[in-house]
């Protein structure tokens, strides 16, 4: 397959290898995560007039699946300033690659922690409180700051990026995704790597991971210190097809369809709740603690940890006794998770599309008054209107979830040996991408 | 491929009838209240003139229709009244449009004038995907796990 290697300009080259261009960007998302902590305290309890609430959920978590994922893969931990301040600890510097003498115990994460389970269940939490979170500025802040905290915390504790690796829900987010995203580091030449005895890559690499080994962009952080660090300028970082991580000979685990799953069951339940026109819904999902909102969790548990799994498991098994070679279920589970991956990002692009598209418009006015306190830093705090679906945005999701529909079929046959073991993936596909269409156009 | 998209777009954009109905008078009460319509979900002919009573049972609540330019503001305990013609065929979201609260944002209810037409396009375009799909592999090797 084609990849274009943008090391090989100069100009890139010499931008990727500087630390200076990553720390200024990190010191921007820094300065604004800590300022939207701020404004989320601060701020006014109204949640369309305070930055924190337009501008993570509305103007982040927006450009993060239509630009970050679809685009750059996981581009966006490279400039997440989550994990900053305890890896400055770590460090003991600012500017410092790993391996200095910094602060921190620098113990292994434990072994049965690893795996994306837990951030599945982050990605769950946010699911079942997000009614909650996503609407109150101060808890959105509250979130923030612990998970901030936390990330310190553990990288006191831990070696290296133990929270983005196995905590972070949006790191599991991005990780999953980013194996269909068009951005990769891979080594130039194998030979070089099996040569060099020092590893200092693997040292260097903040996220554990030894380029040599890289077969997925799901556990990559494209932090570039790999590439600052080796000696025979033997890191590449390609622009390649989209899906390139998706194929009948990459490995895939158990957790990973799992995440995926979670993935998709969030993608229907948010879709529901903040879309649909079921008021009682929206009040159960947010009246956190009552009998309502025990219903609504059970539902939503019930989805992500039932119906779909055992969709997904009726279409895994189905296809594996259609095979001419049969594996056990757990490998045919880990093996077909490839096929969610596809569904689940143009899934997530669609419900963006609905959400954004009419709430966008609340982005500039909180920019230009951003704790509402009335404001009009930019002449524009009086300009944010109700919004509206254009049947432009109506039709673009419709055409979206195809491209999901188009490319996980598509993914289902390249991994099956024949187009008859792929149908009950495609059936499974084909009725998750009905089920949101109905959602978002029904 | 070219033929898939030739055809994807023909079942986008190609004009189907709706079924005729008579325009009718209605008159429809909605009740406002945190964070709810009700009804939440309607259904009219198209030619049909709407006259919408809204109702505010708790705080100000605002009713806002999506590609209408239709808006209502009811003050609590009150009644707003407004007239529209429904020219445009298809789904349409109305939502509230004073700020009501924390989940104000997602205040949304669903109209829908005769058929919802892009549904039974998204199906078939669907059916249209997996076909494509399926044709751009065929003669493609296939896997051993």
């Amino acid at each position: 397959m084609t990849r274009l290697d943008l090391t090989r300009s100069p100009r890139a080259l010499a931008l990727l290898r500087s630390r200076w261009p990553q720390f200024l960007l990190r010191a921007i998302t820094l300065a604004g995560f800590v300022f939207t902590i701020l404004s989320g305290l601060m701020g006014s309890v109204v949640g369309s007039h305070n930055f924190a609430i337009i501008f993570v959920w509305i103007a982040w978590w927006t450009t993060l699946k239509l630009v970050f994922i679809p685009f750059g893969g996981r581009s966006w931990c490279s400039i997440c300033p989550i994990p900053l301040p305890g890896e400055w600890l770590q460090n003991g510097g600012i500017l410092q690659p790993r391996g200095g003498t910094g602060f921190g115990l620098g113990k292994r994460w434990p072994r049965f922690l690893k795996g994306s389970w837990m951030q599945a269940g982050g990605f769950l939490l946010i699911g079942l409180f997000g009614a909650m979170t996503l609407t109150s500025a101060k808890i959105t802040a509250i979130v923030l700051l612990f998970i901030l905290i936390l990330a310190l915390a553990l990288s006191l504790v831990f070696e290296r990026r133990s929270f983005c690796n196995y905590l972070c829900p949006i790191g599991g987010f991005t990780g999953l995704y980013a194996q269909a995203g068009p951005v990769e580091l891979r080594v130039k030449d194998v030979d070089i790597c099996a040569a060099h005895s020092e590893k200092t890559c693997y040292t260097a690499c903040p996220w554990g991971q030894y380029p040599l080994a890289l077969k997925s962009s799901a556990n990559c952080g494209l932090c570039m210190e790999c590439l600052r660090v080796c000696p025979s300028d033997n890191i590449a970082v390609n622009l390649r097809p989209w899906g390139s991580d998706l194929g009948p000979k990459t490995k895939h685990r158990l957790d990973e369809a799992f995440l995926g799953l979670v993935m998709l069951a969030s993608a229907l339940v948010d879709s529901a709740v903040f879309l649909g026109p079921w008021g009682q819904l929206k009040s159960a999902a947010y009246a956190i603690g009552s009998p309502a909102w025990f219903l609504f969790s059970g539902s939503f548990l019930l989805t992500a940890l039932g119906i779909l799994p055992g969709l997904y498991l009726g279409a895994a098994w189905a296809a594996n006794r259609l095979g001419t070679t049969h594996v056990n279920l757990r490998q045919s589970l880990a093996h077909y998770s490839q096929v969610l991956v596809p569904l689940g990002l143009m899934a997530w692009i669609a419900f963006t599309i609905s959400f954004a598209f009419v709430k966008f418009g609340y982005v500039l006015p909180a920019v230009s008054d951003p704790l509402g306190w009335g404001w009009n830093l930019i002449g524009l705090s009086k300009t944010a209107g109700v919004g509206e679906a254009t049947s432009f945005s109506l039709n673009l999701q419709v055409a979206i979830l195809m491209v999901g529909l188009y490319w996980s079929s598509r993914v289902a046959c390249r991994i099956s040996e024949t187009i008859r073991q792929a149908a009950p993936l495609i059936a499974f596909s084909g009725l998750f991408t009905l089920a949101m269409l109905w959602l978002l156009v029904g | 491929m070219l033929l898939f998209i030739g055809m994807s777009l023909l079942i986008f954009f190609a004009p189907l009838p709706q079924p005729v109905q008579i325009p009718k008078d209605r008159l429809i009460r909605i009740e406002a209240s945190s964070f709810q319509f009700i009804p939440g979900e309607i259904q009219i002919n198209p030619g049909d003139r709407v006259t919408v009573e809204l109702v505010s049972t708790d705080v100000v609540h605002g009713f806002s229709l999506d590609g209408y330019s239709f808006e209502l503001k009811a003050d609590p305990g009150q009644t707003a009244t407004g007239t529209f013609t429904a020219g445009k065929a298809g789904v349409f979201r109305f939502r509230c449009s004073v700020a009501c609260g924390n989940l104000h944002p997602f205040m949304i209810g669903k109209l829908q004038v005769g058929v919802n037409l892009l549904l039974f396009r998204g199906i078939a375009l669907g059916l249209l995907a997996i076909a494509a799909a399926l044709v751009s592999l065929r003669k493609a090797p296939r896997r051993r796990m």
